[in-house]
């Protein structure tokens, strides 16, 4: 019997290992003394020094930090609607067309997205004048795939809610519009929280994307650090990985936490 | 009878194909206590969320205190309703459901606090308010619903199968609860059940509905001893339908009638034997084929203490009952 345990923890310990040793060791040597990325020299925060003086790595930090923040408030906020309409709407003309319009971008290829997109914005900037690629043009690309996401999620969450509880705000006098804010607001809000930290985590490390529908003058975070590992890696991105890392997993931790606690 | 508080017209519902609610008439005097009784799918439910607004009739008027309620939503009629789940709201506390609905009528924060207190001493769950519903047992999340909804001080308060999520012991309680409230605030309580003793032990009056119509409305008594068709005969309580002549029958209640060894000197005698002995402590329910091939039930009180039942399996019987004993029915 304990030999069988032991087996099977011998392979849990292969499996996590396969998964995640890679991500331990970009962020052990992170704190390397050595300028090559392969070899250990000692423990050292000079790398992390370093990147926190890199003036176009940070920039490209903030530029893409924004348009997270941006684009998964909007992504919520059209994910809100799209979702409630898919659950709460049980016919309307063109209803599998939109439903199917919802989540079409998440089995697009993303070439397939950036070169529309990158047509689209082309083409309305010549008949338009407008608007200028950059912090815009991908935000609004963001906003287009990750959207899909928190209608996902949201729509999952209305599906296994009890009407009867709107039934009984109006019941108690609530307008539908009360009832939207007092009832269904905050019974879904854990699902609107976790779909924004998806979209804001998506947002936050797209590249293919991105690169269709950049200018020349934006560079996201991701598309700088795959430039940079083109000339060369440096142990900076061991540091930029380990910071991206940890923000990825506290957004998938709380956001699993949040959608938990849902009683 | 007065000005009824809820008058019903013409009203009819269909949902696809099927007409949920078929042209029903009924009228529901005030301070009634009064039930909609069907199986399921007979259309109590969809008449009720009618009465409550949340569904549109396709035809007829509804009423309520005199006022038509076409095209009047939920939330503007004078109306509650608790339902079936209870539907209480899981992120407010106990004080927090019951105080929702004084909330959207804007009453001011003082009186809210008195009247919720109020509401809660009397479904007698003091103290409670700030415990959340998941804390609750299933007899106090009830009287949460209901305080949630007689706080309000609606004209008319539906009840959608009050007591089917309660354990039996808890029901029989409840039962009497319901009925004391009602008779302490004199709200007209409107409570749909599909269970058949639940409506005849606390309804002042009830309808029976199948398929969509109402089949008939009366007292309990009414319903019992004076069926109106033999659906309702068979539906309320037990009941031998004997076809007397075409398109006429008669039906005979089980305890109307005698069983006797010898031939009884009542109007009616007939001869069987008893092929199935049914103990309930307090009465036995006997199964009797009769030499037509058909077989009747035959209920006796067991008054005396005795070691066993009167009668046993294979003993020739004979039944009798009074001409007045049954009643006569043509559909």
């Amino acid at each position: 019997m304990s030999g069988r345990v032991g087996v099977a923890a011998t392979v849990l310990a292969f499996g996590y290992a396969f998964l995640y040793l890679p991500i331990a060791l970009v962020i052990a040597y992170s704190f390397n003394e050595s300028r090559l990325v392969t070899v250990w020299a000692g423990f050292s925060l000079k790398w992390w020094k370093a990147l926190l003086q890199n003036e176009a790595m940070l920039d490209a930090a903030w530029l893409s930090l924004r348009i997270a923040l941006v684009s998964a408030t909007f992504a919520t906020l059209l994910g809100l609607a799209a979702g409630y309409v898919l659950a709460r709407v049980p016919r309307f003309r063109g209803r599998t067309l939109f439903a199917g319009l919802v989540v079409a971008p998440m089995v697009m290829p993303e070439v397939v997205m950036g070169i529309s997109m990158l047509l689209l914005f082309v083409g309305s900037d010549r008949l338009l004048g407008g608007p200028e690629r950059g912090f815009l043009t991908i935000t609004i690309a963001h906003v287009t795939f990750s959207l899909t996401f928190v209608a996902i999620v949201v729509q999952a969450r209305l599906a296994d809610f009890d009407r009867s509880l709107e039934e009984a705000a109006m019941d108690l006098g609530a307008t539908p519009w009360t009832t939207f804010l007092t009832v269904t607001l905050p019974m879904i809000a854990p699902a609107l929280a976790s779909g924004w930290l998806l979209a804001f985590t998506l947002s936050l490390d797209d590249l293919i994307l991105t690169q269709f529908v950049a200018g020349a003058q934006s560079q996201t975070l991701p598309m700088r650090v795959y430039s940079s590992v083109r000339l060369g890696v440096d142990p900076q991105i061991n540091v930029l990985a380990t910071i991206v890392v940890a923000i990825a997993a506290g957004a998938l931790v709380t956001s699993a936490w949040l959608t938990r606690k849902r009683d | 009878m007065g000005e009824p508080i809820v008058k019903i017209v013409g009203v009819t519902k269909r949902f696809g194909a099927v007409e949920a609610v078929a042209n029903v008439d009924l009228e529901i005097a005030r301070g009634e206590l009064f039930a909609l009784l069907g199986g399921s799918g007979c259309g109590k439910t969809t008449l009720l969320r009618l009465l409550a607004g949340f569904e549109r009739p396709d035809r007829g008027r509804i009423l309520i205190d005199g006022q038509d309620m076409t095209g009047v939503p939920p939330h503007l009629r004078p109306i509650n309703m608790m339902f079936q789940s209870y539907a209480l709201f899981p992120h407010l506390d106990v004080a927090g459901n019951v105080a929702y609905g004084l909330k959207r009528e804007g009453v001011a924060r003082p009186e809210i606090a008195t009247r919720v207190a109020e509401a809660l001493a009397l479904v007698k769950l003091d103290g409670l308010g700030t415990r959340r519903p998941s804390q609750l047992s299933g007899g106090q999340r009830q009287r949460v619903a209901l305080a949630r909804a007689l706080v309000k001080r609606p004209k008319l308060l539906l009840l959608d199968e009050p007591l089917a999520a309660l354990d039996r012991k808890l029901r029989e309680d409840t039962r009497f609860e319901l009925v004391r409230l009602q008779e302490q605030l004199g709200v007209t309580f409107v409570i749909v059940t599909h269970d058949q003793p639940e409506a005849m032990s606390m309804a002042s009056r009830l309808a029976v509905m199948n398929a969509g119509r109402i089949v008939q409305t009366g007292t309990p008594h009414e319903l019992y001893e004076r069926p109106a068709t033999r659906f309702v005969a068979g539906f309320i309580g037990i009941a031998n339908i004997l076809q007397t002549a075409p398109g006429r029958w008669l039906a005979l209640r089980p305890e109307k009638i005698a069983l006797s060894a010898d031939r009884p000197a009542t109007e009616r005698a007939i001869a069987g034997t008893v092929v199935e002995v049914g103990y309930e402590g307090d009465r036995s329910l006997y199964r009797i084929a009769l030499a037509d091939g058909s077989t009747m039930r035959v209920a006796q009180t067991n008054v005396a203490r005795a070691r066993e039942s009167a009668f046993k399996r294979g003993d020739n019987v004979w039944l009798g009952w009074s001409d007045d004993a049954g009643q006569v029915l043509h559909e």
